[in-house]
């Protein structure tokens, strides 16, 4: 029996993927985990980002809100909203971690809507925020998210933030700044990555525990397969210290 | 210029710069007190139909004062910039406020959860919605200060967030590159909340300034609400502070605790416990009703609510709390 659980799997996952000396925007909750983790572990200097305008704060306990104090404790810049995101316009942020209700295949999200009216929707979820614009602007977007087949859509409902749009060459010829787009998904289950010619997700990694028929069961698409899949490295007791004790000492993220 | 593509979102607001400008042409710019009451404020300057902008973000730095005198008032049918909002967006949705939104974030507190009331708001149909995005409604705000009627960006292109937008996709004249093009907005009325102000409408602003600066200057009027009036002295012993010029501003109301629940940088921080109670309580409608009497409709002022929900201990643990005072943390 494992002495983690899935929520600190994931924290602990997406946080690796963070270089020393790469830039990120992060939101509230498990994606702040992470880059708070990553800044404690392999990478001290990733510039972490808000939103709203804070800039590389040294961050003294979890933001509630993207706009809150937490987010220019100690930073070096206080600034706004056009700041933040014509930075990543710019070409200047590597990071940026999002989520939805919705995920399809090309890693498109939807966080605007349920049902076929838009003017009166069956769910109304709050829209982009600035999901969008991140989706279109860093260089890379990750996802961390728990995985079942309602979630991993055959088709979103409704594309708030942009993936891979409708696959191969679409989001090139869409405008979006080239060369940005979805990275990996991570989940309670597996790590992913998008097949680069045809922009499909694709199992890369599978979490212990877990096998290739368990990730396909919880998605409502096909998934590709990478030619090796490997199996990730559970947390190690310096992570799980680290976030359960510094990052979020009262498991508002991590939970019981 | 060629359109290659446009949204089918209606656009709210005329985005007409020579409009805007024989607007402003008009607006005063004597140097003459401005303040007075946010009761006084509200009646002056927001009415029936208008588009309304609320600055800060959501719960930070908001000026939770004039969104709950809109709301006493019984302001109707406006047209809201649902531009980071959060609990400004709540409050406005539980007095049916505005009846069309220009949505970038709504219905949501962000880590707390969404407001089941203005959800229900929502999914009612009886407000008309065009989709945006936080930056591209930051980009329109800026258009507005600018005095031009659009500005191309580089986000939204292939989504259906641009397909319920009201933006248009066109070329670079340079370069050939596509780009969504944003029609500014200049709205009707807008209120801030400050840190400092002096008694013409001079700010300063503490933190982050979110959208804030272009709002100000977009805005036809504009209502600031201010932690503390300061001395003009103190405005042009250092102007490098002030954010807002005195030409923007129509009315100066002093309000100390005025984002109250909402944070206020390096003031107080944001009453989670109260916020908790909006998002509980909104799942009963008969609750949900003697709350807002309670806190709303049956308070006379900013400070009626605060003594309501905690009064001076209230605000003082917050301020610890800001701070990250050791005895907030135990």
């Amino acid at each position: 029996m494992a002495d983690y659980n899935v929520m600190e799997l994931m924290i602990c996952t997406a946080a690796r993927e963070l270089e020393d000396g790469a830039s990120i925007v992060v939101g509230t909750g498990a994606p702040n985990a992470a880059a708070m983790l990553a800044q404690k572990t392999g990478s001290p200097n990733l510039v972490i980002l808000f939103e709203a305008g804070g800039a590389a704060p040294l961050i003294p306990e979890m933001p509630i809100s993207v706009g809150d104090s937490r987010t220019t404790w100690k930073a070096i810049m206080a600034s706004g909203m056009c700041e933040i995101m014509e930075t990543c316009c710019r070409g200047l942020v590597d990071y940026t971690f999002l989520g939805g209700a919705q995920i399809d295949m090309y890693g498109n999200l939807n966080s605007t809507r349920i049902g076929p009216d838009h003017q009166k929707p069956k769910v109304r979820f709050p829209g982009s925020g600035g999901a969008n614009d991140l989706a279109s602007f860093c260089w890379r977007m990750l996802v961390m998210t728990p995985q079942d087949p309602k979630r991993f859509a055959e088709k979103c409902q409704f594309i708030t933030s942009p993936g891979w749009l409708q696959g191969g060459d679409s989001r090139a010829k869409s405008g979006l700044p080239l060369g940005a787009g979805p990275y990996k998904i991570i989940t309670n289950m597996a790590v992913m990555d998008f097949e680069p010619t045809s922009k499909r997700m694709r199992i890369m990694s599978i979490n212990p525990g877990y096998s290739e028929k368990d990730v396909q069961d919880n998605c409502g698409f096909e998934l590709l397969k990478a030619k090796k899949i490997v199996e990730n490295k559970p947390p190690t007791k310096k992570e799980l210290d680290i976030l359960r004790e510094q990052i979020d000492p009262y498991r508002y993220v991590i939970g019981r | 210029m060629e359109v290659l593509d446009q949204g089918v979102g209606r656009v709210f607001t005329d985005p007409d710069a020579d409009k805007a400008r024989a607007f402003f042409r008009k607006k005063s710019r004597a140097l003459v007190p401005k303040v007075m009451s946010v009761k006084e404020a509200v009646e002056k300057f927001v009415h029936d139909g208008e588009y309304l902008c609320i600055g800060g973000f959501g719960a930070n730095r908001v000026p939770m004062a004039v969104v709950h005198e809109i709301v006493r008032q019984g302001r109707k049918k406006m047209g809201f910039a649902g531009h980071t909002s959060t609990h400004d967006f709540q409050v406005l949705a539980a007095g049916k406020v505005f009846n069309r939104c220009d949505v970038a974030y709504i219905v949501g507190l962000e880590a707390r959860g969404l407001s089941p009331n203005a959800r229900k708001y929502m999914e009612s149909g009886e407000v008309e919605v065009s989709e945006w995005t936080n930056y591209s409604m930051a980009v329109r705000f800026k258009a507005g200060a600018a005095g031009v009627s659009f500005y191309p960006a580089r986000d939204v292109m292939g989504t259906d967030t641009f397909k319920y937008s009201g933006g248009k996709i066109i070329q670079c004249p340079f370069t050939g590159t596509k780009y969504v093009a944003l029609p500014a907005i200049f709205p009707d009325v807008s209120a801030i909340h400050v840190h400092e102000a002096d008694i013409y409408g001079n700010c300063r602003a503490r933190g982050i300034t979110v959208s804030d600066f272009d709002v100000a200057r977009a805005s036809k009027r504009l209502i600031i609400t201010a932690e503390r009036i300061i001395p003009n002295d103190e405005i042009r012993r250092d102007p490098s502070y002030t954010v807002i010029p005195y030409w923007c501003v129509d009315a100066v109301c002093e309000v100390p605790y005025g984002s109250y629940p909402g944070n206020m940088y390096q003031e107080y921080f944001s009453d989670e416990d109260h916020l908790r109670e909006w998002l509980k309580v909104e799942e009963n409608p008969e609750e949900f009703k003697k709350f807002l009497d309670k806190n709303i409709y049956n308070c006379k002022d900013h400070f009626e609510y605060i003594e309501k929900n905690g009064g001076m201990h209230k605000i003082l643990a917050l301020r610890e709390k800001e701070w990250l005072f050791k005895k907030a943390r135990d």
